[in-house]
C-alpha cells in the first residue's frame, strides 16, 4: 500500500499543478446569484401544505395515513395485519417510541446482519423533514430512524412524519439538515423504468411504502 | 504558462485507448450502421419523446426554473474558477471523516487504485452503482484482468454486461433492447433464473430483484461515482431510482467511490440547486426516488473503510480551454440527448465514446484532445446541426453549439498544421474570400452559379454534387439554384421591369 500511496501523492501535486496551469489565463466569474425561491408559498403546518404533500405522495403511489398521536399504533399494526397475516414483525431503532410499539411485533436493531435483515417483514422509522413539492421524505439516521440498512432491506417501509417536519421546498430541507450525517431521500418507493420504460415499482429497495402524517395533539 | 512540468504540448489528454472515451470508427459511419437499425430507431425515438414530454411537464411546474439553472450555471462556473482549492478542501474533509482519498492522473492509474484497495481486502467480487466514469476508464474490464469481477447493479446495467453490449444512452442505458431481447438475455445469462421467466418488465425486474439480492447481502466491496462532491463538508452524493445504489453503498464494509476531479461544487447549500434541477431534467420526475449522501465513515452506520478516487484524465487539458471547459460543467442528465434531433435517429452507440449525444460531442473529443486528422473523436463536433435545442435544455445552460463551433474551428486549424495540402474546404474558403473582395468577382461568380441549374431538375434538390464537392452533399441536399441572382433581380427592379 506504500507503493500506492506514494504513487498517487506524486499524481496529487501533478492534478493540482497542472489545474492551476489551466487556469493560468481564467477571467474570475461574476458573483452567484441565487434568484430562487428558498421558501414556499404555504405555511408551515397548514392544511395546504399538508395536502401538497399528501397529492406528491400519492403520486409516487405510496400509502398515505392521515393519523393522531395517540392513533400510532393502531394505524402500524393495521397495516402488520394486512401485510403477513398478523404476523408481521416490523424492525425499529432502538430508541423507537415504546409507546407507538403497541399491537404489533416490533423487533429491535442491534446490528442485525443483512440476512437478518431481510428475513423481516418491513420497518417503522421517523424521519428529519418532509419536503412536500417533490413528495420526498428525508431521513438522517436521528432519533427513531435508526441506520440506514433497516429501511433499505426490508421489503416495506412505514415513515411517520408530524406536520411540522413538512416543508415546502428542496432549500428549506437542506437548511435544516447537518452534512456531516448521513442522509437518506426517498420519494416513493423504489423504481426503475429501465425496460422499455415501462415503470416497475420495487426494485431492490422496499416495494411497499406506507406514511403516517401525524397531526398536531 | 508555455511549458508545463516537461510538457510542451499542453496539458496532457486522456488516452484515446484505454476505457471507452473513444469508439472505433468515425461518426458518420458508425451512425450509418445505426440508421439502418429500424428497432433501434423505433426504441430510441420512443424513449426519447416520452421522457421530453414527461421533463417538460415537471419543468413547467417549477416557477423559478431560470433562475435555478442560472444559480447552477454560475455555481459550475465558480467551481472550475477555483477547482485546486475546491479539491484541496474536499480531500481535507473527507480525511478528517476517516475516508481516504486518491489521486489519479489517468484511467490506468485510477484502474491500478481501485483493483489495489479490492485486493488489499482480499475480495475477489465487486457489486458497481451505474457509473458514468468507471465505464470511461474501463474499470469492469481492468479488475477482470486483475481476477476481480465486477457486478453491474442498475437493472439496464445488468442487462447491457450480461447481453456482452454497450450502453446506449446515459439514463437508460439499455433503451435498445426490447423486452423480449431482455428475456433472452436472462434466460441465456443469468444463473438459476426461472426457466418460465415471461416478458412482462414486472416480471423481468423481479428476477433481477432476487439475482443481485444475493450479491448484495454477502459483497464485502462497492464501487461507486458520484454526482456531487461538495468541498466544505467532504460529503458525496449519489442521486438513483432503484436502490441499488443504497444498497451499494450501504451494505459492503468498503466502499471506493471514482469520480472526475469537475464533479466537486463549492458548499453543502449548493446542493439546494442541483438537488431541483437534475431530477426533472434526467428521469423527468420531481425527485428521483433515492439520493444518499455520505461523509466520510459514520461508526456503526454503512461502510467503515471509505475512498475517493479523484481522477483527471483529460479533464485540466479541457479545463484550460476557456470556452470549452464549460462542458465540466455537465450534470449528466441526459437532457440534452433527448432533444437532439441526431441523437434522436442515431442512438448513442454512434458517438462510440461512453458519453455520447450533444454533451459527448463536446466532451469527449476534448477529452481526448482534438488532433485534426481521422480519429472518430475528432468527427463528433461535426455530428450536429447547430439547432441550439440542447443549449435550451441543458439545466446549467451549457452552450453547446457554440462548444461544438468552438471545436471545429480548433478541429480545421489543427488539421491545417499537420497537413501540407490544404482541405476541400479550405481551398473552397480561400475561392470565395477572393471572389467576395471584388464586386464584380462576385457577380461573375454568382452567375456561374446558375449553371448548377441543369442539376436537380427533377426533384427541385441537387442529391449529389461532383467530387470533391460530393463531400458536402454526402450528407446533405442542395437547393437547386435560382433563376437569377439577387444582384440581378434588384437591377432588373430599378430598371422599372418590377414594381
Amino acid at each position: 500500500m506504500s507503493g500506492l500511496t506514494s504513487m498517487t501523492g506524486a499524481a496529487r501535486a501533478e492534478i493540482l499543478a497542472r489545474t492551476r496551469a489551466a487556469l493560468t489565463r481564467a477571467q474570475p466569474p461574476g458573483p452567484v446569484v441565487r434568484d430562487y425561491r428558498t421558501t414556499g408559498d404555504l405555511q408551515l403546518g397548514s392544511p395546504e401544505l399538508v395536502a401538497l404533500l399528501t397529492d406528491r405522495l400519492v403520486d409516487y403511489r405510496a400509502h398515505v395515513h392521515p393519523v393522531g398521536t395517540e392513533q400510532i399504533s393502531a394505524a402500524i399494526a393495521g397495516i402488520a395485519a394486512a401485510h403477513a397475516g398478523g404476523a408481521a414483525r416490523f424492525v425499529v431503532a432502538s430508541d423507537f417510541a415504546t409507546a407507538w410499539r403497541q399491537g404489533w411485533g416490533a423487533v429491535e436493531d442491534h446490528g442485525l446482519s443483512p440476512r437478518e435483515l431481510d428475513e423481516t417483514d418491513g420497518a417503522v422509522t421517523t424521519c428529519r423533514v418532509a419536503i412536500a413539492d417533490t413528495g420526498t421524505l428525508v431521513l438522517d439516521a436521528g432519533p427513531g430512524q435508526g441506520r440506514r440498512a433497516i429501511t433499505l432491506v426490508p421489503d416495506l417501509h412505514i415513515c411517520l412524519v408530524r406536520h411540522d417536519q413538512i416543508v415546502q421546498t428542496v432549500p428549506e430541507a437542506l437548511r435544516r439538515l447537518d452534512a456531516g450525517r448521513p442522509i437518506t431521500f426517498i420519494s416513493g418507493p423504489s423504481a426503475t423504468s429501465d425496460i422499455e420504460l415501462a415503470r416497475v415499482e420495487g426494485v431492490h429497495g422496499p416495494r411497499i411504502l406506507h406514511v403516517l402524517l401525524i397531526s398536531p395533539p | 504558462m508555455t511549458t508545463f512540468l516537461g510538457l510542451p504540448g499542453g496539458l496532457p489528454h486522456a488516452d484515446r485507448h484505454t476505457g471507452q472515451v473513444e469508439g472505433s470508427l468515425r461518426f458518420p459511419d458508425a451512425a450509418r450502421t445505426a440508421l439502418a437499425d429500424g428497432q433501434l430507431r423505433t426504441n430510441i425515438g420512443a424513449a426519447t419523446r416520452t421522457i421530453r414530454t414527461k421533463r417538460a411537464a415537471v419543468v413547467a411546474e417549477v416557477p423559478d426554473w431560470e433562475e435555478l439553472r442560472e444559480a447552477g450555471r454560475a455555481i459550475k462556473t465558480d467551481t472550475m474558477a477555483r477547482l485546486p482549492e475546491l479539491l484541496l478542501q474536499l480531500e481535507e474533509n473527507v480525511t478528517a471523516r476517516g475516508g481516504v482519498v486518491h489521486w489519479a492522473r489517468d484511467a490506468t492509474q485510477a484502474n491500478a487504485i481501485v483493483a489495489g484497495l479490492v485486493r488489499a481486502v482480499g475480495a475477489t467480487e465487486v457489486v458497481k452503482v451505474k457509473s458514468m466514469v468507471t465505464q470511461e476508464i474501463g474499470l469492469n474490464e481492468a479488475l477482470a484482468e486483475r481476477g476481480i469481477t465486477a457486478w453491474e447493479t442498475d437493472l439496464a446495467e445488468l442487462i447491457v454486461q450480461l447481453g456482452h453490449d454497450k450502453p446506449s444512452h446515459i439514463l437508460v442505458p439499455a433503451i435498445h433492447r426490447n423486452r423480449a431481447q431482455i428475456r433472452e438475455i436472462f434466460l441465456r445469462e443469468m444463473p438459476g433464473v426461472d426457466s418460465g421467466l415471461t416478458d412482462e418488465p414486472r416480471d423481468l425486474a423481479m428476477a433481477a430483484r432476487r439475482y443481485l439480492r444475493a450479491k448484495f447481502l454477502t459483497a464485502q466491496v462497492a464501487v461507486s461515482g458520484a454526482n456531487f462532491a461538495v468541498a466544505d463538508t467532504g460529503t458525496l452524493t449519489v442521486v438513483e431510482s432503484e436502490g441499488n445504489g443504497r444498497m451499494c453503498l450501504t451494505l459492503p464494509q468498503t466502499l471506493i467511490t471514482v469520480m472526475g476531479i469537475e464533479k466537486v461544487v463549492p458548499t453543502f447549500s449548493d446542493l439546494e440547486v442541483f438537488l431541483q434541477l437534475l431530477p426533472r431534467s434526467s428521469t423527468g420526475e420531481r425527485m428521483n426516488p433515492y439520493t444518499s449522501m455520505w461523509t466520510g465513515v459514520t461508526p456503526g452506520d454503512g461502510p467503515q473503510d471509505v475512498h475517493l478516487v479523484l481522477l483527471d484524465n483529460g479533464r485540466t487539458a479541457t479545463l484550460a480551454d476557456q470556452v470549452g471547459r464549460a462542458a465540466l460543467h455537465c450534470i449528466r442528465c441526459s437532457a440534452c440527448l433527448n432533444v437532439c434531433p441526431v441523437y434522436e435517429r442515431t442512438g448513442g452507440h454512434a458517438y462510440g465514446s461512453v458519453y455520447p449525444g450533444p454533451i459527448g460531442a463536446v466532451l469527449s473529443p476534448q477529452l481526448t484532445g482534438i488532433t485534426g486528422g481521422d480519429d472518430p473523436n475528432d468527427s463528433l463536433p461535426y455530428a450536429s446541426s447547430l439547432c441550439g435545442a440542447c443549449f435550451d435544455a441543458c439545466p446549467v445552460k451549457i452552450d453547446i453549439p457554440n462548444l461544438l463551433v468552438n471545436l471545429r474551428a480548433q478541429h480545421t486549424e489543427a488539421h491545417a498544421d499537420t497537413h501540407r495540402i490544404p482541405s476541400a474546404e479550405q481551398i473552397a474558403m480561400a475561392a470565395t474570400a477572393w471572389a467576395m473582395s471584388s464586386p464584380s468577382r462576385w457577380a461573375r461568380a454568382q452567375a456561374t452559379t446558375r449553371a448548377g441549374r441543369l442539376l436537380g431538375r427533377r426533384r427541385q434538390v441537387i442529391r449529389a454534387l461532383p467530387a470533391p464537392l460530393s463531400a458536402w452533399t454526402a450528407a446533405r441536399d442542395l437547393p437547386r439554384p435560382p433563376t437569377e441572382t439577387f444582384r440581378q433581380w434588384w437591377a432588373a427592379r430599378d430598371a422599372g421591369e418590377h414594381r
